[in-house]
């Protein structure tokens, strides 16, 4: 009994996951500026990243694989968010204004 | 399943060295390079080729980006276009892919246990791999031992690369030369990298030391982690700049590293010899033969893993080293 509930709530973790990487992906593609881009992108990173890890660590029992894919997981959610920080940072140092595409549509459609 | 995702991997592929092609921009080749790795790593997985893999991941998707980028810090960003020749180019590539097209007719079908590999040698060494080292993998008894002479090769390969890159780009500037190396202060106003790769570096490390002495049970062995704990030390190097990384790990010691490890791998070859058996034959290092073998393979993974480790490095200073170009 108790097998069937891991496994069904280990089935909506990754199904969870899985939808958080497809919003991630469509955010990537769809939104108009870098920084929201990156925002989206970096959903995969922390939410994404919790969810499968959980659902994969429930598949793998009490055992040393799931010790393994914590140890995975703390290193996924210690470098993702440094590295969309630091791509961010490294975006506004090099003088690319948040908000900017936004007010440049705004600005076509008045002129428009 | 496993035949969707690796068709999957493959077509990502074809469009990643597509648009390596088209791309103008080398900054965007170098991601996609790295990228294209990646996606390589993945599909060596699924072939259940874990060492290589890893190897693939390590040194194509981690250390070589660093390197190109490195390389282009001191060149430009965008690509010089040259029209001529294209026509040649052109004919030249499509006879040669013409030729591997029709060169795959005979390959064997993917896993075939009729294919000739699966004949004679690789179920032999599957066989006597238990009997004569006694280690579970395989790939790195027959890395380390059967084919001792190719992996020595290698070292050397790596060796001579090391030091033809030292020869061309570690040159100082002559006396009259006006530009004045930056000192590279790393990313010292990145609090949050900082931090965050200070507390990285030694797990970093620490796994290119399990990865080193775990070879002969799981996938991994000197290449990949000499590639690993050179990653770590280029994310200090990255982090805290170049000098910190010199202070931390002079360029005697890399030199030491790469020289001594090529030497260890082929001393540990003369002293087979000296006591009686034959060049890289380990059974002779010990009273009993398969501790030999085990004593043997060690010795040379280590020494591999030391030649790759100060070898990355001293490639890797070089680049940065170099005077930018205003």
């Amino acid at each position: 009994m108790s097998e069937l509930v891991l496994d069904v709530l280990s089935w909506i973790l990754l199904c969870l996951g899985g939808g958080f990487v497809l919003i991630g992906g469509i955010g990537t593609l769809r939104l108009p500026d870098f920084y929201t881009r990156l925002h989206a992108a970096s959903l995969t990173d922390t939410m994404a990243t919790i969810l499968i890890f959980t659902g994969i660590m429930l598949q793998a029992g009490f055992s040393l694989a799931a010790l393994k894919l914590a140890a995975i997981m703390l290193f996924l959610l210690l470098t993702g968010p440094t590295a969309s920080y630091a791509l961010a940072n490294a975006a506004l140092q090099s003088g690319m204004r948040p908000g900017a595409a936004h007010a440049r549509a705004r600005g076509e459609g008045e002129a428009g | 399943m496993i035949i969707v995702f690796a068709l999957f991997l493959l077509s990502l592929l074809v469009i990643t060295a597509l648009a390596i092609v088209r791309t103008e921009n080398l900054f965007v080749a170098v991601m996609l390079t790295s990228i294209f790795s990646l996606l390589m790593a993945a599909n060596f997985f699924i072939l259940d080729a874990a060492d290589v893999a890893l190897t693939e991941a390590a040194v194509g998707a981690g250390i070589t980006t660093v390197i190109f980028l490195s390389a282009l810090a001191l060149t430009a960003e965008r690509e010089k276009i040259s029209g001529a020749g294209w026509r040649i180019a052109l004919l030249v590539v499509t006879v040669l892919a013409m030729l591997i097209i029709y060169a795959t007719f005979d390959k064997p079908r993917l896993g075939d246990p009729e294919a000739p590999v699966h004949q004679h040698l690789a179920p032999w060494y599957l066989e006597k791999t238990p009997e004569y080292m006694d280690i579970p993998n395989v790939v790195t008894a027959v890395l380390g031992s059967f084919r001792g002479y190719d992996t020595l090769g290698e070292v050397f390969v790596v060796f001579a690369a090391c030091i033809g890159v030292l020869f061309i780009l570690g040159v100082k500037p002559g006396e009259g030369a006006t530009i004045k190396a930056p000192h590279s202060a790393g990313l010292k106003h990145h609090l949050i990298p900082q931090v965050v790769g200070r507390l990285l570096i030694p797990f970093i490390v620490l796994f290119g030391l399990y990865v080193q002495f775990h070879g002969e049970y799981g996938p991994g062995g000197g290449f990949q982690a000499g590639a690993l704990i050179a990653t770590g030390v280029i994310l200090y190097a990255l982090l805290e700049g170049e000098d910190a990384a010199l202070r931390a790990v002079p360029r005697g010691v890399l030199l030491a590293l790469v020289i001594g490890g090529a030497s260890l791998y082929g001393g540990v070859g003369l002293v087979c010899v000296w006591l009686g058996g034959n060049f890289l034959d380990y059974s002779v290092l010990a009273a009993d033969p398969v501790a030999g073998q085990q004593l043997g393979i060690l010795l040379i993974e280590a020494g591999v893993g030391m030649a790759v480790c100060g070898a990355l490095l001293s490639i890797f200073h070089a680049f940065a080293a170099r005077p930018t170009r205003l």
